[in-house]
């Protein structure tokens, strides 16, 4: 049996106030592991959400309503201490990825991306599993 | 007021957006100065208000047409007014997030606002703007940038 094909599905959370970026998320090939069980367009949904379907893996966006992204990561973290978490953001300073990896995400990925770059970020996350 | 080199991360920032997300390049052309308050836009805009050690506002505006054809290099198949608008803005949102890269992190960056079917609801709260034009296939679209 190959390596990928003995690893489980892990449920997937996409946080992002575009839809267009919480679909070309849900339509990655790496999706094949993963189970798309919410999406959220702001950090206060997003923590909601996660307490009610209690996912392995989140994407999360950094500039967003009502609660930002680095905020959401400590929620989200403190809930689950073990939840993967992938930073899909804009902000290409490199301040603001140290700090959202020191504030418990496990990996960046700026934006644009193509979508080699998209399953690419997620395979490495996913590798940590 | 700004520099040659600051002007140039947002070209840089309009160009990549296209060479990654569309997959293909866009032009620039010459960036000019307007001083009337009044820089322009097209029949979407995506407004990002800027704070911090700068401040003022950075858009991206663009005919439908140029975001219909986007969002499908995207494989979007939704090309509703929805999701025209939700690409405007966050174009908007990229470039101006990726300018940290220069800029830094006190370069704080609004969620975007999206203005529609209203081209006179587009202004500058400051006369002086920087516009960049973009050409992308058969399409103008225009990147401006207005800090104090």
């Amino acid at each position: 049996m190959a390596d990928g094909e003995s690893k489980p599905t892990l449920r997937l959370m996409i946080v992002d106030d575009s839809n267009i970026i919480r679909r070309r998320i849900e339509r990655s090939q790496q999706i094949e592991r993963l189970e798309v069980v919410g999406a959220a367009s702001n950090g206060r949904e997003a923590v909601e959400l996660f307490r009610r379907t209690r996912p392995d893996v989140v994407t999360m966006d950094l500039t967003m309503p009502e609660m930002d992204g680095v905020e959401c990561v400590q929620e989200l973290v403190a809930i689950d201490p073990d939840v993967l978490i992938l930073v899909v953001s804009a902000l290409a300073d490199k301040a603001t990825a140290v700090d959202a990896i020191e504030k418990g995400a496990n990996g960046f990925l700026c934006k644009p991306f193509t979508d080699r770059q998209l399953n690419d970020a997620l395979e490495e996350l996913l590798s940590e599993t | 007021m700004l520099k040659e080199a600051e002007i140039r991360t947002f070209i840089e920032g309009a160009t990549n957006y296209f060479e990654v997300s569309a997959q293909q390049s866009a032009t620039v052309g010459s960036p000019y100065l307007v001083t009337d308050g009044n820089p322009g836009a097209y029949e979407y805009t995506g407004v990002i208000g800027i704070s911090g050690a700068r401040k003022g506002i950075v858009y991206f505006t663009a005919p439908r047409g140029m975001l219909t054809v986007l969002l499908m290099r995207m494989q979007e198949t939704d090309t509703s007014d929805e999701n025209i608008k939700d690409l405007v803005g966050e174009v908007a949102n990229t470039i101006s997030g990726n300018a940290r890269r220069d800029f830094g992190k006190n370069f704080v960056i609004s969620v975007p606002v999206v203005i529609a079917h209203d081209v006179d609801k587009v202004t500058a709260p400051h006369d002086r703007s920087y516009v960049i034009p973009i050409n992308w296939r058969t399409h103008s679209a225009k990147l401006v940038v207005c800090l104090e």
